[in-house]
C-alpha cells in the first residue's frame, strides 16, 4: 500500500497535521492534544493565537518566550512637508494629516511599508511593536508552541508564521491546532499542512461549518478526513454529510460526561485511559498511511 | 435602539443557540449574525422572504499584467506579504495571500501592477416582520471586521426605531469581535466550564472591558463541571461582573437546533434556563 509519506515525501518523523474545524468548540485542541501525546517526540504548534488552550493540557516547565512584532512607521515631523502622499496612499487609511501634523494609527496599519518606501521626504522609518508572544517548552516529549495575541490586536498572522517558520525546522510529527472559521489565519496554517483532520460536533451547526473546513482544505488540494466528535446516538447530521459526500470519517468520538469532565479539568485523555489512548494512535496510524 | 451582543472568546459555548432563544423570546425586531466566518443564526430562525443580497467588496487586489510588465521583479521585492512570485515565465499574485495595500502598484516602473475590486462575500438582508441582518466571508478573506460592521450597520439602517437589537457574534478576540463590540449597549458572555473556557473568558472580559458596554456572564452545560461552575461564578463575584445564570447540558436542547428550531420553541429544561438569563439581561440592559 501506498502510504501518505510516499506521496508527500517526507519521512516518518516530519509529517504536519493540521487540525480545523470550521466552527468553534468542536474539540480542536482535544484531538491536536492527543495526538501530540500518543506521537512520539512530537511537536505542538497552537495557532489559535486568540484563544490559545493547548498549553492548559501539555503543561510546561520553563517557557522560552519570545516577542512577535511588526513594523510600524513613526514620522519626523521636522522632515514632513504635509504633501500627504502617504495619507492618500494608505488604503487601511492607518494615517491622516490633521492640523499641520501627521498622524499614526498604530492598530490600524498592516505593516505593508508603502508609507515609508514613497515618503519623497525620508520623514518617515519603521520601527517595531510588538503584538504578542511564542512560548516554547517541553510537556514529557511533546515540543510545545503557543502563540498569544495581545489582547486589543486584530490580527495574528504574523504569530502564525512566526511560528510556521519554526515547524518547519523542526524534526518530528508535527500537530498544528488551527483557529476556528475560514479566515486567513486559518489558510496560514493549512498552507503548511500535509494532511488535514477537521473536527466537527454532531449538529446542524456542526455541518455547515464542516462544509466550508472542507472547501478550504480542498481549495489548497490537501488530503484530508474527518473525526466527529460528542456523537450522541440519536441522528448524526455530521456523519450524514459525510455519508452522502464520500468523506472519510477516521474516528468517532462519542459524547462521554466523564471523559468531557477529564477534558474539562485539563487532563490528557489518552494518558488516563487506555482505550482512547488506543483510539488516538489508531488515528494517527491511520493518517500515516494515508487518511 | 439597545444593542445586546452575545459572545464566548471560547467557540461552540452556545452563543448561536442562547441568541436564538433570545431573540425569539423578545419576538426581536431586529437582530443580526455577525459570525461572518461561520454564520449558523439562520439555520434556526427559519425565514419566509426572500432576502435582499449585496455583494461585499473587501480591499482590492493585486493583478500583474504580463502583457506590460518587464520582468524588473521590484513587486516581488517589496511585497510584504510574499504575495507576489515568479511562477515559470510570469509574476503571479497569491490571492489569499495579497492584503491590498498597493504597494506593487506604487512602485511598478512601467505600471503593470493593477489594484482590481475584489467581491470578499456576501451580504443577506431578510425584512418580513422583523429585520435579519447576515453575511458569509468568502473563504480565507481577511477582511471580517469590516465586513461585521457592514452588517451591523445594514441592520440599524433598516430598523432605525426598534427597541431591542440582539446580535450574535464571533469566537476569539480579533479583528471581527473588536468590530463587532464597537457601539453596543451589553455584552453577554456564553462561558464553557472547562479550564479552557475559564482562560478565553477572562480574554473576551479583557477585550470587552475596553469599551463602553455592560458586561454580563452566563454559563453553558454548567453541569458536565460543577467546579468549573462554581469557579467562574467565584470569579464574577470577583470582579464584579453580574452572573445572569447557568444551562444545563440537554439533549433536548441538541434535537431542537438539529431540527431548525430553537431551544425555547420547545419543552426543555435548556430552554426554561435561558428565560431566566435573558430576564435577567433585559433588567441590566433596562429596556
Amino acid at each position: 500500500m501506498i502510504s501518505i509519506r510516499d506521496i508527500i515525501g517526507v519521512g516518518i518523523r516530519e509529517m504536519k497535521v493540521a487540525v480545523l474545524s470550521g466552527k468553534g468548540g468542536t474539540g480542536k485542541t482535544f484531538v491536536s492534544v492527543n495526538l501530540a501525546t500518543v506521537a512520539e517526540n512530537s511537536i505542538y504548534a497552537d495557532c489559535d493565537i486568540e484563544e490559545p488552550n493547548g498549553h492548559i493540557f501539555l503543561k510546561l516547565g520553563e517557557v522560552e518566550r519570545e516577542k512577535v512584532n511588526v513594523k510600524i512607521p513613526v514620522v519626523d515631523n521636522d522632515k514632513c512637508n504635509g504633501c500627504r502622499i502617504c495619507v492618500d496612499f494608505c488604503r487601511y487609511n492607518a494615517l491622516a494629516y490633521i492640523n499641520k501634523n501627521l498622524i499614526i494609527f498604530d492598530d490600524i496599519c498592516h505593516s505593508c511599508g508603502g508609507c515609508t518606501l514613497l515618503c519623497p521626504e525620508d520623514a518617515l522609518h519603521e520601527v517595531d511593536r510588538g503584538i504578542g508572544v511564542i512560548e516554547k517548552g517541553i510537556s514529557d516529549d511533546v515540543t510545545v508552541y503557543t502563540g498569544i495575541l495581545n489582547v486589543g490586536e486584530i490580527s495574528g498572522v504574523p504569530i502564525i508564521e512566526n511560528i510556521m517558520d519554526k515547524v518547519d525546522n523542526g524534526q518530528g510529527t508535527t500537530i498544528i491546532d488551527c483557529p476556528p472559521g475560514t479566515a486567513c489565519t486559518v489558510i496560514e496554517t493549512v498552507k503548511n499542512a500535509d494532511y488535514c483532520i477537521i473536527v466537527a460536533e454532531p449538529s446542524i451547526f456542526g455541518v455547515h461549518n464542516l462544509n466550508m473546513a472542507i472547501d478550504l482544505v480542498k481549495l489548497f488540494d490537501k488530503p484530508f478526513g474527518v473525526v466527529l466528535n460528542k456523537c450522541l446516538p440519536d441522528f448524526d447530521p455530521a456523519e450524514a454529510y459525510c455519508q452522502e459526500n464520500s468523506i472519510k470519517i477516521l474516528a468517532k468520538i462519542p459524547f462521554d460526561r466523564e471523559l468531557g469532565k477529564l477534558n474539562a479539568d485539563g487532563y490528557i485523555i489518552s494518558k488516563e485511559s487506555p482505550k482512547y489512548q488506543e483510539l488516538f494512535t489508531h488515528l494517527l496510524d491511520s493518517i500515516e498511511k494515508g487518511g | 435602539m439597545k444593542q445586546l451582543l452575545i459572545l464566548s472568546g471560547k467557540g461552540g459555548t452556545g452563543k448561536t443557540t442562547l441568541a436564538g432563544a433570545f431573540i425569539k423570546l423578545a419576538q426581536a425586531k431586529a437582530y443580526a449574525d455577525v459570525d461572518v466566518d461561520a454564520p449558523n443564526l439562520h439555520l434556526i430562525l427559519e425565514q419566509d422572504v426572500i432576502p435582499q443580497i449585496a455583494d461585499y467588496y473587501g480591499m482590492d487586489k493585486a493583478y500583474i499584467d504580463m502583457d506590460i510588465c518587464n520582468l524588473c521583479g521590484i513587486c516581488e521585492e517589496h511585497c510584504r506579504f510574499n504575495a507576489i512570485s515568479f511562477v515559470e515565465d510570469a509574476f503571479l499574485v497569491d490571492y489569499y495571500a495579497c492584503e491590498g495595500c498597493g504597494v506593487c502598484q506604487a512602485i511598478c516602473p512601467v505600471d503593470a501592477a493593477k489594484m482590481v475590486p475584489d467581491i470578499a462575500g456576501e451580504l443577506k438582508l431578510f425584512t418580513n416582520d422583523a429585520v435579519f441582518s447576515t453575511a458569509q466571508l468568502k473563504m480565507g478573506n481577511g477582511n471580517s471586521g469590516m465586513l461585521v460592521t457592514e452588517v451591523k450597520k445594514t441592520m440599524q439602517e433598516a430598523a432605525i426605531s426598534v427597541p431591542l437589537a440582539i446580535i450574535d457574534g464571533s469566537p476569539g478576540i480579533g479583528c471581527p469581535v473588536i468590530a463587532s463590540l464597537s457601539g453596543v449597549d451589553m455584552v453577554l458572555i456564553v462561558a464553557e466550564p472547562s479550564l479552557s473556557g475559564v482562560s478565553d473568558m477572562k480574554r473576551i472580559i479583557n477585550t470587552a472591558e475596553q469599551f463602553q458596554a455592560k458586561i454580563a456572564v452566563c454559563i453553558n452545560k454548567y453541569d458536565t463541571n460543577v467546579e468549573k461552575t462554581d469557579m467562574i461564578i467565584n470569579m464574577c463575584k470577583e470582579i464584579n461582573l453580574p452572573f445572569v445564570g447557568r444551562v444545563p447540558y440537554d439533549t433536548e436542547a441538541v434535537k431542537a437546533i438539529n431540527n431548525g428550531q430553537t431551544i425555547v420553541d420547545i419543552d426543555c429544561i435548556a430552554g426554561e434556563a435561558a428565560k431566566g438569563i435573558f430576564a435577567e439581561v433585559l433588567n441590566i440592559l433596562n429596556v
